[in-house]
């Protein structure tokens, strides 16, 4: 799967709406036929599209032979998958017991009113989507959030503005 | 076998079984919700649970398959505590208007409800909301839904349709198409399979009750009804009896009681079919087999649902499919110009009520090509169970009613018509007629039912050949006829891939959308089990095997239809009446747009 990830991250935004469906394709030509790969399927069609349209849906039903209720169920189903465009950047803040208990709530109230989007919303600029999570695995950091691969801990509300500036 | 203990009687079930299925052949009732036999299995109710001697949580018994020496007790404290408990939680997200619902007094959850002895229902918490989605054949409302998610499974696995899923997660789940799409803009070939198993009200057949009663009120209208084969055999079931019995007189009568001016039969123009279809199809082969081109196998087209699913799933197929609407619709064409040039009324003050064992039949109406001169062939249908609720709504003793007679000219027909509510029955029917016509002897089997395509199985073949025709079909000599038959649309796409990919060795095809044909359709009364199926198919070959008039073509009346108005088979008339076109649609509707 990796390999399809990589070549999706190098090219996005160079390719237009055509090669990327040649290249989600691709993918599901490999997969159509394994058991239980439609998952998979979702994931590199996001990472390569950004988002899974009701378009591209049935696209990915039509090929992989299912009924498009069935691959909407399962992109409806995890919040992993986005049926709306996404920023360029995710900002998941972590709403697990230390974090929720060591302010995490007031970093999303904060953060709500520097994008001007409420928790699942990308903002004007197409920049930033955000997201809560539920424990990232950093406790003993609480506080924490993420942007992208990023885990930045013991956030403090105001510091907030300057960790955006940096992207 | 493996011997367990329920209840501290020993017994010895089968291996394999479940506990559910262990209790009931030992006569023990397992409450239970979910579960629908021999299709539905999922666990997600869990109000089957039982006690297992070793294990820690109760098991869901439907889920549970017995091991030996296995010690399991369905009826203690605990067990029926926690069958309250979960029964409370289901309606803590139901909407309690049961006394208004359409399925009071006939609610699986209800009548589960009263078994267990609930008296309570302590918890209120939020409400799932749904909006009701109408199509012309079948309403959802999602605020009643319990999750049991027998619907997902007919539809894909029984159907293979597809259309209903699970959508979204947790408390927001919801079965439906993709995305929230509407039902009327998505591949729902509207079989109505879904709304037979809906054990609440969250899956129904859209209403035509209303309408109905309006026009029978309305003085200016001429109300002419019509009633489909299957009918006959399972309407009884709504008033309590044995399935198969059979009431067509008693439903003659309680039709006119109900006000209806003229009581017909679509078995008349199911006869009226084969003249037609047998002639499409003589005409076909004679083409192939003389050197010109022509479509093989040609496929029967009398069930709405099959063609609705084969205009969305193999769009480029539809030259197989016989031109000919189906018998209803025959029947409402010739209703508003044969019969109402007859009696003299105007066809726009005629209206004509189908009673339907479907639900696709609703949606079948509103197609345009199902009108002549702007008049719509026919203005409403009605499932059985819709017929069934007006028939107790009018105060009609059902039961008691003396047996009454349809009328002529719309009225009269053969056993071969009967079975056009089963699967196999239409391609029995036809050939019935077509080898009569084209050898000049009897169909040669055993009280001319064609044993290979009798029955409930997925595909039925058998080949017929033909040996010594009369003259003008000497081109025939030899050849034997192939032909197939499926009900259920997974049968359906089998038997439709071969022919997409050139290989279908068949020349004939008949498809019924519904698993064992009209007898278990969308609209007919619930619950449809094996056993019940079962017992409605034999009913209808009884029905047919009581009469003396066996064969279409021997039908009088269909005889006097030809000589008085449409002169010849596939003439002029009948393709402006009784013949139709199909619509590419495609899997997402891509071809005719969104």
């Amino acid at each position: 799967m990796s390999c399809e990830e990589k070549k999706c991250q190098c090219c996005c935004g160079e390719e237009n709406n055509q090669q990327k469906y040649d290249r989600i394709a691709e993918v599901i030509e490999k997969y159509k036929n394994r058991e239980g790969s439609l998952i998979q399927v979702l994931h590199m069609a996001q990472s390569i599209f950004g988002y899974l349209p009701l378009e591209l849906q049935k696209f990915i039903a039509e090929g992989m032979d299912k009924p498009l209720s069935e691959v909407s169920g399962v992109v409806t189903f995890y919040s992993f998958f986005s049926t709306e465009p996404r920023g360029e950047h995710t900002i998941r803040v972590c709403l697990g017991t230390a974090c929720y208990v060591r302010g995490g709530k007031k970093l999303v109230d904060r953060l709500e009113e520097i994008l001007e989007v409420k928790v699942g919303g990308t903002t004007k600029d197409q920049k930033f989507t955000f997201e809560v999570a539920r424990c990232i695995g950093a406790c003993g950091l609480a506080p924490a959030m993420m942007i992208d691969d990023v885990v930045y801990k013991q956030v403090n509300p105001d510091k907030l503005e300057a960790i955006l500036a940096k992207y | 076998m493996i011997n367990i203990t329920i209840n501290g009687k020993q017994v010895s079930v089968a291996e394999g079984s479940t506990i559910l299925e262990a209790a009931k052949q030992n006569n023990i009732y397992i409450p239970n919700l979910c579960y629908l036999e021999g299709v539905h299995k999922f666990g997600s109710c869990r109000l089957c649970v039982v006690e297992v001697e070793g294990a820690r949580n109760l098991q869901a018994s439907c889920m549970v398959p017995v091991r030996e020496g296995m010690v399991i007790k369905t009826n203690t404290e605990k067990v029926r505590k926690a069958r309250k408990v979960l029964y409370e939680l289901i309606l803590s997200d139901h909407p309690k208007d049961c006394l208004s619902c359409e399925r009071n007094q006939s609610c699986e959850l209800q009548e589960l409800g009263n078994r267990l002895g609930v008296t309570e229902a302590r918890f209120e918490g939020e409400k799932s909301v749904g909006n009701e989605d109408f199509s012309p054949s079948i309403t959802r409302d999602m605020s009643k839904c319990i999750l049991c998610r027998r619907c997902i499974t007919v539809c894909n696995e029984i159907q293979n349709v597809g259309i209903l899923n699970a959508q979204n997660r947790g408390f927001k789940t919801v079965v439906g198409p993709a995305m929230d799409l509407p039902i009327n803009t998505v591949n729902c070939a509207y079989c109505g399979q879904c709304t037979v198993v809906c054990p609440v009200g969250a899956l129904k057949e859209t209403d035509a009750i209303q309408d109905v009663w309006k026009a029978i009120n309305d003085k200016k209208k001429r109300v002419v009804v019509q009633v489909a084969p299957a009918i006959r055999v399972a309407i009884g079931e709504e008033f309590g009896l044995e399935p198969g019995t059979i009431v067509t007189g008693k439903l003659a009568t309680a039709l006119r009681e109900m006000g209806f001016d003229d009581v017909f039969d679509t078995n008349f123009t199911a006869d009226l079919t084969i003249i037609e279809e047998g002639t499409e199809f003589l005409t076909r082969v004679k083409k192939a087999l003389t050197g010109g081109e022509a479509t093989l196998p040609m496929i029967t087209s009398c069930s709405p649902g099959w063609i609705k699913y084969v205009e969305h799933a193999f769009p480029l197929e539809l030259d197989h499919l016989s031109t000919c609407k189906s018998p209803h619709t025959m029947l409402g064409a010739l209703a508003k110009s044969y019969y109402a040039e007859k009696i003299n009324v105007d066809p726009k003050d005629m209206y004509v009520v189908s009673i339907m064992p479907c639900t696709a039949k609703k949606f079948e109406i509103s197609r345009p090509e199902m009108q002549n001169n702007g008049v719509p062939n026919v203005d409403a249908v009605l499932t059985t169970r819709e017929l069934a609720k007006m028939i107790k709504e009018a105060g009609i003793d059902f039961l008691n009613l003396e047996d009454g007679q349809y009328d002529n000219p719309l009225g009269l027909s053969s056993g071969a018509a009967d079975i056009f509510g089963v699967t196999g029955g239409v391609m029995e029917a036809a050939l019935r007629t077509v080898y009569e016509l084209v050898t000049g002897r009897e169909l040669p089997f055993d009280k001319l039912h064609v044993a290979p395509i009798v029955g409930l199985e997925q595909i039925k073949t058998a080949d017929i050949l033909i040996e010594n025709p009369v003259e003008a079909y000497k081109f025939l000599d030899g050849f034997t006829v192939k032909v197939a038959v499926t009900s259920g649309l997974k049968g359906a796409k089998i038997l439709l891939d071969q022919i997409a990919k050139g290989e279908s060795p068949y020349h004939f095809i008949e498809v019924m959308g519904c698993p064992g044909g009209c007898i278990s359709g969308g609209g007919q009364p619930r619950p449809t089990t094996p056993e019940i199926r079962q017992k409605r198919l034999d009913a209808i070959y009884r029905e047919d095997e009581g009469k003396q008039l066996r064969k279409s073509h021997e039908n009088e009346y269909v005889t006097k239809l030809y000589e008085e108005f449409l002169k010849t088979p596939n003439g002029h008339k009948s393709h402006e009446l009784l013949h139709t076109h199909y619509t590419k649609r495609g899997k997402f509707n891509e071809y005719i747009g969104e």
